[in-house]
Formats: structure tokens, sequence, C-alpha cells
């Protein structure tokens, strides 16, 4: 075990010891981007591993270790942690664990405490916990990352996107079951050695990896059956979480449904520009406003790359800008609507309705505070505006059945095959 | 050709056939007991006179039929697009359909574009929920149903949830209340459930459909409906076939869209179901063979106390009883403890009845030898049972279970009780309560909730629970509420449990909701190393065992594990050292008469649903009262509720009463909740000194909740939130055209938190309900962001908006910016100095003082249902967690503390460790996902330094039996408290000498 420094607050820091011997120990959510963040991270000289580990178990132990009112992604992320810490795989004196915090008004920023409770409570406080975040929370002499480390997430995160987004709307046409996820592992390693070299991340490296994905995915063969296109929005974690949403897109597949998953960047971007409207709405400081406003423009110039690259293809439907997107939320609410998804998720909602893709699936957890607003709370709005919308919103939780959100969701493809039949 | 229309619901299965005129030819509705595939053989075997060697269409749909669908390839239709087939075929003019099935409730609106609903998750059933309750009143449904017409008046029981619900029902039969009242009340709640939980924001108007079971069958339910929604006759239609409606939609659905097989095909297909489906459970079986079985039964037959023949005992007795929440335990106890009569009952609804008859019993027996030196009595029927005979002593329940488990083992340390309705766990620490945990109401119904799945199966109790020993695949069925449990059932039955599986995944999941969610434990350590376990519901082996086997450790059950509460008043009975006891002779007995009738107070604004309890012709009982007022008892002083205090303060910003003409800018609305009720001093001061009137919405009660229940969105919000509807629907209503309610992302910094946020309703609800309320489309609904936490730039940002707004000039705002901030920063020092004074006075007249922390919208009398009051009638100061919250150290806390109100109740809750005479009690709103972070901290603040820690609930509940237990043991474990350590201090002074 590395010597354990604790700052004046008795949090215990990852040490730049730590960083050479231990591993640290990433939850899962979006498998494709983070195969590649880990990947970066790897080269900045982390030894990074995303977990694996599913099913009940990994339910239980959230169960037993956080208290079970909370949200059920806080309890899935901690159960996943503090499942694999139990199963012996790890050796516990070199192993860090690292967890995402957005510093929201949502309970969500407070996984990582909720995580140190935990391993107080199995008696595993000896393991550092380390905090990713825009905010400057929880600062660790070992954990720092670099612009050049910052950039190549960017990167991989741009990357998963298009990965994902072109599979998504090549899957359930594919002549040959299986092209897409092969064509996913052929990108994943090609992009990931590539993560090896400095040069491949110059903007027009960037760009060529664009066209070159979209080229290769627009190559599978497909059929030109339609089939009806079915969004999922949601909180975050359910939305994009396997393990969270019970297999969502896999039941939308098995259904005959193409499932339309909006991507991470807007999220990204979304978090950024929160920074500058609370700005314009309370006050503060104006360059840290110009600071944010120009990580934004370079999140957002990447994103429209992006499209650029799937819009030479008229098969394939491309993403709007996220200006385009956040000008859909303004009749609803305001744009200092942050906490959660905030005004994000009303607009992505908009956003499918408007461009020809009324079934919606909204996710969230049980009980989740900022979806009660911005979910479930703007439906009806959302119909009034637009008499098609057809929209289903369930909760998921520890307790819920599969059979239940299943019947739920059938209700709102029922109405969606009727009308993809008559056209 | 025929079509036949298959509906497999969680309880019935429904088979109908149609003929190509969609005549009915054959329907049959039966229950299915769990046993899906069998029963669907059987009744597709009954209509094969009509169809054999024909070819025919053929749909399934219904909650349990999509394994049926999937495994026998027969054409899955949706339930709720079953029905729209139906309606849309038979009744084409109308607007909406509601339809309540086993568990399940759904709303289509036809008008426009079609829209179905069905109820989400946390809405629980609604036809297994009626079951439920009959079983709770010892009624069939059919009678349940029939009382429920000649009701006199409708109770406001919880509709959210079927737990919920009995929650307020218990209490209420307890007390005597009228069964066709409560019954009535039931169907009210299914009602008041479908509307808040389904239109959500959608008025249900027009024609209008009623469908499935329940509504078919209970006349009373229609009437509520009909009543509630104010339809006339025209425009609710039953139909005749209502029960098996959604088969005949299948049957429509079939005949378009399902190719044609042939019936022998059809019958085969679902005969060989079976086979396909698979079902694998990861839990180990409860015993391994018999012989384990017998050891385990052995071990526990040794916690016993011995009988003794009552025919030949002579000497005192001691009687106790403890009215428990659905059964009543009874149990005369000689001089040496033993056993003398006990008694165990399910209470019928009225435990007065069964102890008239059972003292009738005992006295005969008694003879001359016999004295009864003392009678106490426990449990949710306490006052009503003392009361009625005359009883010597009540004692709050927990500490009756304490007496009790010291009597099997002095060193005892841990006790866990799980009654019919009820969890309790207690930590013992030097012989006296160290903490307390009753289960939230989420995850109640614990044992009843077995007896009622048990009938539902068809089988008793014990003969259900006995299934579960040997169960080889026990099913994983989680550990949340019932709700959630029974959905879990209806999917393990999908894949093919069986029963003896469910009986001990059932067993297994209240032992884990026990120690999961009510305890929160990890370990046996965590309890205790000597841990007793008792309440009926321990008695059932499965139950014990699968709590030993989650422990792994070895645990006390006295063989009186249902009869510990009666037994532990007995021994307090004779702790009273009386020579007679006062209670009610065998001649009083012979002139008893019971008689019961409910009333509301109109003392105050609680308006409190009394039950008046008559006993012969002389004594009276009132129950359900919060305070003393309406049983005409005077104080000597006036009560110290800061409660109070704070909501008078806050009324008199009200200026309806005067002339608008008088303001300048007119009259300005606002709706006083959530984030209102603490900023009120700092608007108020704006918008007078600007020139505005002020119109406060008016105090809030249960029928302005109603008033904005139909545009509710979102059904797991919490009530505070909830309660916005009705409050801006009464603002609207008073006529104001101007509605002012910001959102409020920040609150407030008080320096001594990471951020101060306001919780994510709290700040953008009016956003909510600026989409949801079609009304406020026609007042001006101003919800701008504001940022108080930066006076300077508000000044700014308020000139722009008011500016534009109202025509404010620079100056102006300017000035009400200032009084704004003064009148804030006033009304702060103004409490602080409040509660310095009520302290003080506490202090003189020695009382003990409780910190009430919470929301400050906590201090709304719908939202606490009067918990302030009560507390005020223990003779208890009460004072709001702001009033001390400044007094204390600046702490660490270890989550993050970044909401400025949480902050509050950390450094309140540090206080209170600080201060012997008083202790706190956290109010916290049922759906506040943030107090589940915050109550386990302030629970760690308190413990850490010997403090008690009570949370209290708080919902649409309004019944306050639950919290008065809370109360009550708080108050005695304070008491204990202090002897154990007055006690100490002799014993130490006497080692100094």
């Amino acid at each position: 075990m590395a010597e354990l420094l604790y700052d004046e607050n008795g949090r215990l820091l990852f040490t730049e010891e730590m960083k050479e011997n231990y591993t640290i120990l990433i939850p899962q959510m979006l498998p494709v981007h983070f195969k590649m963040m880990e990947k970066c991270l790897a080269k900045s000289g982390f030894n990074v591993e995303t977990l694996t580990n599913d099913g009940r178990e990994v339910v239980d132990a959230g169960l037993k270790y956080v208290h079970n009112d909370t949200c059920y992604p806080a309890l899935l992320v901690i159960g996943q942690f503090m499942d694999a810490l139990e199963s012996g795989k790890y050796d516990l004196n070199k192993t860090a664990l690292l967890i995402t915090q957005t510093g929201g008004g949502c309970r969500a920023s407070n996984y990582i405490h909720l995580l140190r409770k935990a391993l107080t409570k199995a008696g595993l406080d000896y393991i550092p916990v380390v905090s990713l975040n825009l905010s400057g929370l929880d600062k660790n002499p070992g954990f720092k990352l670099s612009i050049k480390l910052l950039i190549s997430m960017v990167f991989a995160m741009v990357y998963g996107d298009l990965i994902v987004l072109l599979a998504n709307q090549v899957r359930p046409y594919e002549l040959n079951p299986g092209d897409a996820d092969r064509m996913i592992v052929k990108w994943e390693d090609q992009l990931v050695k590539q993560f090896d070299h400095l040069r491949n991340f110059s903007n027009m490296k960037f760009r060529k990896n664009l066209a070159s994905i979209t080229q290769d995915f627009a190559a599978i063969p497909v059929t030109r059956t339609k089939k009806v296109r079915v969004g999922i929005v949601g909180e975050i974690y359910i939305k994009y979480s396997p393990l969270g949403n019970n297999n969502l897109e896999d039941f939308l597949l098995a259904e005959g449904c193409e499932p339309v998953v909006p991507g991470l960047i807007d999220f990204i971007i979304f978090k950024i520009n929160n920074r500058i409207v609370d700005i314009d709405v309370y006050g503060g400081n104006k360059w840290k406003q110009r600071l944010m406003l120009v990580l934004q423009h370079y999140v957002e110039k990447r994103q429209k790359e992006l499209i650029a690259a799937v819009s030479k293809y008229p098969d394939f439907h491309a993403p709007e800008t996220f200006e385009e997107i956040s000008s859909r939320v303004d009749d609803y609410m305001g744009r200092a609507n942050k906490m959660g998804e905030g005004w994000l998720l009303t607009a992505e909602m908009l956003d499918l309705v408007s461009n020809g893709i009324p079934n919606i699936v909204c996710a969230q957890p049980f009980g989740c505070l900022p979806n009660h607003i911005v979910g479930k709370g703007m439906i009806r709005a959302i119909r009034n505006n637009h008499p098609d919308a057809n929209i289903v919103s369930i909760d998921y939780d520890p307790g819920a059945t599969r059979i239940n959100q299943e019947n739920r969701i059938k209700l709102m493809l029922s109405t969606a095959k009727k009308k993809f039949a008559q056209g | 050709m025929y079509s036949i229309g298959i509906d497999v619901g969680s309880t019935t299965v429904k088979v109908v056939v149609l003929n190509e005129n969609h005549e009915i030819i054959s329907r049959d509705y039966q229950r299915h007991l769990s046993k899906v595939r069998e029963k669907t053989v059987e009744m597709l075997s009954a209509v094969k006179t009509l169809v054999q060697g024909q070819e025919i269409r053929v749909a399934i749909t219904g909650s349990a039929g999509l394994g049926v669908a999937q495994a026998s390839q027969i054409e899955f239709v949706q339930e709720v697009f079953a029905s729209a087939k139906a309606v849309e075929t038979v009744y084409p003019e109308t607007s909406a359909v509601i339809e309540l099935g086993g568990e399940d409730a759904k709303i289509i609106f036809f008008e426009g574009v079609m829209e179905e609903r069905m109820n989400g998750s946390c809405a629980g059933g609604t036809g297994a929920f009626i079951d439920q309750m009959a079983t709770l009143l010892d009624k069939s449904v059919t009678e349940l149903d029939d009382l429920a017409m000649n009701a006199e008046r409708i109770y406001s029981i919880a509709s959210r949830c079927g737990v919920f619900a009995k929650t307020d029902i218990q209490p209420l039969l307890n007390q005597g209340a009228r069964k066709e009242d409560v019954a009535a009340s039931i169907f009210q709640a299914v009602v008041d459930q479908t509307i808040a939980g389904l239109a959500q924001g959608r008025k249900i108007k027009g024609q209008v459909v009623f469908l499935g079971g329940p509504l078919f069958f209970f006349k009373a339910l229609r009437l509520r409906f009909k009543e509630t929604l104010n339809l006339s006759d025209d425009q609710s239609i039953f139909p005749e076939n209502a029960d098996v409606f959604v088969a005949i939609g299948a049957a429509l659905y079939a005949e378009e869209n399902t190719e044609a097989i042939r019936y022998e095909t059809l019958v085969d297909r679902v005969i060989h179901s079976q086979s396909k489906i698979e079902y694998s459970s990861n839990i180990k079986p409860l015993f391994d063979s018999e012989a384990d079985y017998q050891a385990f039964i052995s071990r526990h037959n040794q916690a016993t106390v011995s009988s003794r023949d009552i025919n030949t005992y002579s000497g005192k007795a001691y009687l106790g009883v403890d009215a428990g929440s659905t059964t009543t335990k009874l149990v005369l106890m000689s001089e040496a403890h033993e056993l003398l009569y006990p008694y165990y009952a399910s209470n019928k609804g009225n435990p007065v009845v069964l102890v008239q008859e059972q003292l009738n019993v005992i006295y005969p027996l008694l003879g001359d030898r016999i004295t009864i030196a003392g009678a106490s009595v426990t449990g949710y029927g306490e006052d009503l049972i003392k009361n009625a005979f005359n009883f010597d002593y009540g004692i709050v329940e927990t500490m009756a279970h304490l007496r009790a488990a010291q009597f099997f083992n002095p060193e005892t340390d841990f006790i866990m009780d799980i009654g019919g309705q009820d969890m309790k766990c207690f930590k013992i620490a030097n012989g006296t309560i160290d903490s307390i945990m009753l289960n939230e109401a989420c995850s109640s119904g614990c044992g009843s909730f077995i007896e009622t799945f048990a009938r539902s199966l068809g089988y008793q109790t014990p003969e259900f629970a006995k299934l579960g020993l040997f169960a080889r695949n026990p099913v994983d069925l989680g550990s949340r509420c019932t709700v959630f449990m029974n959905s879990s059932v209806k999917q393990a039955q999908k894949e093919g449990a069986s029963v003896e599986d469910i009986s001990a995944g059932l067993s297994i999941s209240v032992v884990k909701n026990a120690l999961y969610k009510v305890i929160r434990a990890n370990s046996a350590e965590d309890l205790g190393h000597h841990i007793v376990v008792q309440g009926g519901t321990f008695l059932n082996d499965t139950i014990l065992r699968s709590f030993e086997t989650e422990l792994k450790t070895e645990v006390i059950r006295p063989a009186i594990a249902g009869l510990m509460g009666a037994f532990g008043a007995a021994l307090v009975a004779q702790e009273l050292q009386l020579e007679h006891s006062t209670m009610l002779s065998a001649h009083d007995l012979e002139g008893f008469t019971h008689t019961s009738q409910s009333t509301t107070c109109k003392l105050c604004t609680n308006h409190c649903s009394l039950t008046i309890n008559q006993f012969g012709d002389k004594r009276r009982f009132i129950s359900g009262n919060r305070c003393e007022r309406p049983l005409g008892i005077k104080k000597a002083h006036e009560p110290l509720n800061m409660f109070k205090y704070k909501l008078d303060r806050m009324r008199r910003y009200d200026q309806s009463k005067q002339d608008e003409s008088e303001f300048k800018y007119g009259t300005v609305g606002i709706p006083f909740g959530l984030n209102m009720t603490e900023n009120l001093p700092f608007w108020g001061s704006f918008f007078n000194t600007l020139g505005c009137r002020i119109v406060l919405s008016r105090p809030s009660n249960r029928a302005m909740y109603r008033l904005g229940q139909y545009s509710i969105p979102s059904d797991t919000v919490c009530y505070p939130a909830k309660l916005m509807h009705g409050i801006v629907e009464d603002l609207m209503n008073q006529g104001v055209t101007r509605i002012f309610y910001p959102c409020l992302p920040y609150n407030f910094d008080e320096k001594n938190s990471d951020n101060h946020y306001n919780c994510p309703v709290v700040a953008y609800y009016p956003e909510l309900l600026r989409a949801n309320i079609e009304r406020l489309e026609s007042v001006e609904f101003m919800e701008p962001y504001f940022g108080l936490h930066r006076p300077e730039d508000f000044k700014v940002k308020a000139y722009d908006y008011f500016h534009e707004r109202l025509g404010c000039s620079k100056e102006e705002i300017n000035a009400a910016c200032d009084a704004a901030y003064a009148g804030y920063e006033a009304y702060r020092q103004e409490i602080q100095d409040v509660g310095q004074a009520y302290i003080q006075e506490a202090r003189e007249r020695n009382m003990p003082i409780i910190v009430l922390a919470g929301r400050p919208y906590h201090i709304d009398s719908e939202i606490n249902h009067g918990i302030d009051d009560l507390l005020v009638s223990f003779d208890l100061c009460v004072i709001t967690e702001d009033a001390v919250s400044h007094l204390s150290e600046p702490i660490r806390v270890h989550v993050l503390n970044q909401w400025t109100y949480h902050s509050r109740l950390y450094h309140a809750a540090n206080y209170v460790t600080t201060q012997p005479d008083m202790q706190l009690v956290q109010l916290v709103s049922f759906g506040c996902g943030i107090d589940a972070i915050t109550t386990d901290e302030v629970r760690s603040i308190l413990q850490s330094k010997g403090k008690f820690y009570t949370q209290l609930k708080i919902d649409e509940i309004n019944n306050l039996g639950a919290v008065k237990i809370r109360i009550r043991s708080l108050l005695s474990a304070v008491e204990r408290q202090k002897l154990a350590i007055h006690a100490q201090e002799v014993n130490h002074g006497r080692a100094l000498v």
C-alpha cells in the first residue's frame, strides 16, 4: 500500500506514488466511449480499468451499502464498485476508484461522498476516491489532467458518439447480423492504437477519422425496410447504461424498432454552457465566462465536424447542432434550468419529436428530482404543441420489474406501430 | 370465422369468443390463482364444442399474458390498446376510458389524438388494493361494497399507494370509526388515485366508459367515480361486459391482425408453452434437509414461558393487552410470570368487542381465587381500550416490547419486531432504548402482506408459510414495498416459479426489507449480540429462518413471539404494585356498550376527524384529535410553538383586505408554498416598498390540494410540491390576475456550506406549473430566474425585469431591493430572538425542548398535518431549526453540503447535542430525494454525541398514530436515559465516598 496522505479536511488523497502503482477503477456507463477514454487516461500514465461486472450482485451490493432511497444510479455505480472490490480480483492495497462529479444542485453531486461512506462501512476507507469534474472540486496531487489529456478525451467522446450513432442506425437493418458490432470493435481498436501517437490528435486526422468511420459504417449491407424509430432520453446514467435501463436498447431492437439515443457531446456542452448562462442570469466573473465560451466553441466545433461527416450520407440521420437543439426549449423553460439534465432533456424530446421521431422513452431513476420538472413535467406541454408526441415515462429502481416497464413501453409501441402502419 | 380474445391479468383469466358480427358467442371470467397456463387451457377447453375443428383467429392480452403469448407463439396485443380497440368499436362517441384491473389503472383519452396512460410503478394496485382493504376489515369484497353504499361521510385516506392508505385506515378502525364510512373512503381513495396518478393535467370530461373487474363488481366504486368526476348518467357508461371487455378488444384485434389457426393447434400450443419458460434463482434453499429443520425447531423451542392452569392457580394476576393494528393480543399472568391465559386473534377491525369477549371468558375462570391486581394496555388501540375498560395503565408499545424481551434475556441489545402492519427495531444500551427504527410508510405491510398474498393464492397463512420451508429455488423478489413485490411475483409466476418458491421468496423479501430498508444494517455485528425477534410474523418459521440466514447468526425467538407486547404490558402492570385493578368488573361489563360516531373538529384549521366513542351512557372518549381543544381542557400557559409563530407572522403579509387603488402598481399574487414560505419576508418587503398590494394564497388544506390535483404530472414528487398546484389555483380563484413565483436555483448564501442551492423541485417548480396548469395562460404568470445571493447583481436584474413588466424606475427598484434584503435580515434575526425567548421560557417552566427540523415549508399545517400541535399537547416547547442553527460551531459533514436548508439542519443537530434539555425531531417529506442523504447525516451527528434520532416521514397521510408512538417512545427513552445517568452518578458518587 502507498503512504496514505490526507488533506486538511481529512480527505484521503490520490498521491503521485499511487499514480505509479495503483489501478484506478471506473464504473461503466457508455461502453464504447469509456473504453476509449480509458486508453486516453492510460496514455497519461494512469493504470485504469473500466468495470464490466453487472447483474443482480451489483444491485445487491448497492442495496447493502447505499441508503435505499438514494437514486438508482448511485446505487448501481457504488454497487458496481463494491461488488468489484469484494470479488477478490483486485489488490485492495493498490486500488483507487474514479467517479465523475457534476457539482450541480442535483443529489448526483453527492455520489462521491456516498461512495466514501460505503467504503468506510465496508472497512475499506484506505482506498482513495478520485473525483473527475469541471468544478475544481476535490483536487488530488496524483491526478492532474493535462490539456493534452483533456483534448484527447474530447476526441474520444466525439468518436464514441459517432460510432454509437452510426451503429444504432445500421444495426436494425443489417443483412448480416453482427456487422455493426464488428465494425465498432474494429474502430475501437484502430482509434485506441492511434492514441499511442501524439500526431494523431491533429484536427486533420480527426476529420479524416470521422470520414473513414462514417464511410465504413455506410458500407455495411442493409435492407431497405423501414422500422419505427424510438428515441431514448432521460437521466444520463439510466439513459445510457444497459445495467441501469434493463437493456432498453436491446429490447427495442427485439421489438423491431430502431433506438435513437442522443449523444454525450450535447450533455458536455450543456454543462459548459450552464456556467455561461449562470453568469448572464445572476452576474459573475466575465473572464471566467469568456473562458467557458472558448471551451464551448471548441467542443461545438468538433460536434459540427461530426455532423458534417454524417451528412455526406443521405441514408444516415445526422444529429442537430447544440445551438439548434437548445433553441427548441425557449417556449418551455429558461436556460438556467440546469440541475441534472436540466433543459437539455426537454430539448432532446422536442428535437426528436420535431425530427419525425414522436415515439420516446423518457427513462429516469424512481423519484429523480430534476426529471419531475424537465421530464414528466413537460410531457403535457410538449403534447399540446405536438399532438403526435407519443412519450412514455419509465421509472427504474431495484424493485421495479422488467415486466411492468416493458408492458408500458409496449403500450407506447402499439400506438407507434399503428401510426407507422398508417404511414 | 370466430375470433377469440384471451385476457390474462394479474389475478384472473378472461376468454371471449366473437362471431363475424362481433356478437359474443361465449364469455368466461375466472381467477387463476397463479396457475396461468393451466387455467387458460381449462377455459379454452370449455369452448371446445363451439369451435372444434374450425379455423379461428386469436390474440392474447393482459399484464400476465405476455409470457404465455411468447411461449405459445400467439399474437400479443398490449391491454390498453385492446381496450381502446373495443371501445372504438362498441362506443364510438367515447371521450375517455377509465379501466381498473387487479393491479393496473389506465386511462385512455380519445378526444383529439388518442392518448393512453398507465399507472407508474409506484401507484400500486387497485383491485388488489381493494382485496387487501377488505381483508383488513374482515369482510368479503361484496360486503365491503354493500357497506360503502351506506356511508355518511368520507375520510381522507392517502390515495397514492395501497400501503399508505392502510396506514390511514388502520387507526381509523382502531379508533372505532364506522365501517360504512371507512369502506366508502377506501373507494374514494381509489378514485383519487386514478385522477391524481393518471389524468396528470388532463381533465376527464364528456362521455366516460368504465372498465375492468373492480368497476364492474363494485357499485360503490362506480358511484364515487360518478360523483367525483361530476358525470351524469348519460355520460358514464358501465358496459355490461366490462369485466371481459379487454378480451373483447383482443378478439377484435385478432380478427383484423392475425392469421387464422385451427382451434386444436391453439390449445396444443398453450398446453406445450411451459417447456419454453425458463426460471432460475440464485437463492439457496432455506433448509437442506428435514433434519436441519428439526434441529432449528428444537433450538427455538428452548425460549419459552411456563404455563399454569388457571383453574388451579390462586393469588394475584396481571392482565396485559396489546391492541395491535391487525391483531389483539391478551395475556393473563401469575405473580411468578406464568401464563394463565394467552389469547391472540385478528381484531377484525374492532378491538373493543374482542377485549370485551375475552374478559367475559376470563372473569368466570377467576372465581374467588384470583384477583386481577393490575391491567395495562399497549399498541395502536391503547387509548381506546384503556378508556373503554378503565385499565390502570397505558404504555407505549416500544417500551412494552422492551420489558418482555428483557424477561428472556436481560442482556438483550437488539429487538426486532415484525407485526402485521409495522416493523419496529430497537437498539438497547444500558438497559434502555438507545434508538428506535420504525418502518417508513413505504415498506410496511409486511406480515399482513404475506397473509393477503396467501389468501389470493387460495392458502391459509401457516400452510402457505410451510410451503416455503423446503422450496428448492426461492424467488428473488427484491426488497422494496409490497406493490413492487406484487409485480415481482407476477414476473416470477410468468417465468414458472412454483408456489413453494414464491412463499420462500416472499419471506426472504420481508426480511431483507427489514434489514436493509428499515435498519440499514450490513451485518449481525451492526445489530448486536443478543438479538430477540418477536411479533406475530416471526411465528412463521420461514421468516425466522430467512432472518437467521440473512444475518448468518442465531437469534432468540420466544415461544410467545406473537404475545410479547401483551406480556410486556402484563409485566408492567405487575410493576405498578397495586392491590386491585381499576378495570371494569364482571358486573360493570354486563351493562357495557360501545358506540362510536365520527365528526369533524372545527376548532382550528387542522379539521381533525374526531371519533367520539361512547361507553355505556356516562363515559366518553374522543380520539383522532391532535390537541386538547376538543376535549375542553384549558392549558395554564400559552403553548410555545414556533411553527405557529412563523406561520402567523407570514400570513400578515397578506393585504387582500386592502383596497387595490391605494397601491401604485396594483396587485401581485404570491403562492404561499415551497421557497416562498421562507422568502416571503424578502419579496413581501420588496413589493410593499415598490407599491404593490400582496395577495397570498389562503391557508392551505386538503380541499385546496384537491383543487389542483388534476394537473400534477408526477405522482412521486413530494407533497409540498403537489400542493403548489392547488395553491396557485386558489390565487386565481381569489381573482388575482398577476402571480409572482420566481425560479430560484440558488438560495441565500449563509456561508456555512459548500454551496447554497435549492433542491431541483424548489428551484424550478414554477416552470412546471406553467407547463401544466392551462388556466395560468389567462393571468400574468411571472416566473423569472433570480439570484438573491448576489445583492448588487440582483438590483440590476430586478430593474431589467420589473421596469419592463411594471414600468418602475431605477430608484424605486433600488429602494425595494434594499428593503427586501433588510426585511429578510430582520426576519432571520427575529426568528433567532424568538427562539431564544422560547428556550428561556421553556427552561423556566421546566419544559423539554424539541427542535422540529425540516424545510421552511413544513410550517404549513396541511403539510405537517398538525405535528407541531401534537408535540405541544405533550407539554413540549417546539422551536425551528433556523432558530438555533447559527448557534452551532461550524461543522464538517461527510456529504456534499451544498443546499442551504440542509446546512441549517446539520448545524441545528450539532447545536442540539450540546443542550441536555433539547431533542431534535426531523420532518421528512416522502419522496424528498435529498433527504435520503441528510437523514443519515443528521442521525450520525446526533448519535455520535449520545442523542436520540427521531425521523417523521410525512406525506398526504394525515393520521398521527405512528407519529404519537415515536414521540412517546422518544420521551420515554429520554426519561430512562436521564434515570440511567442519574443512577450512574449516584453510583459514581458512592464509589468516591
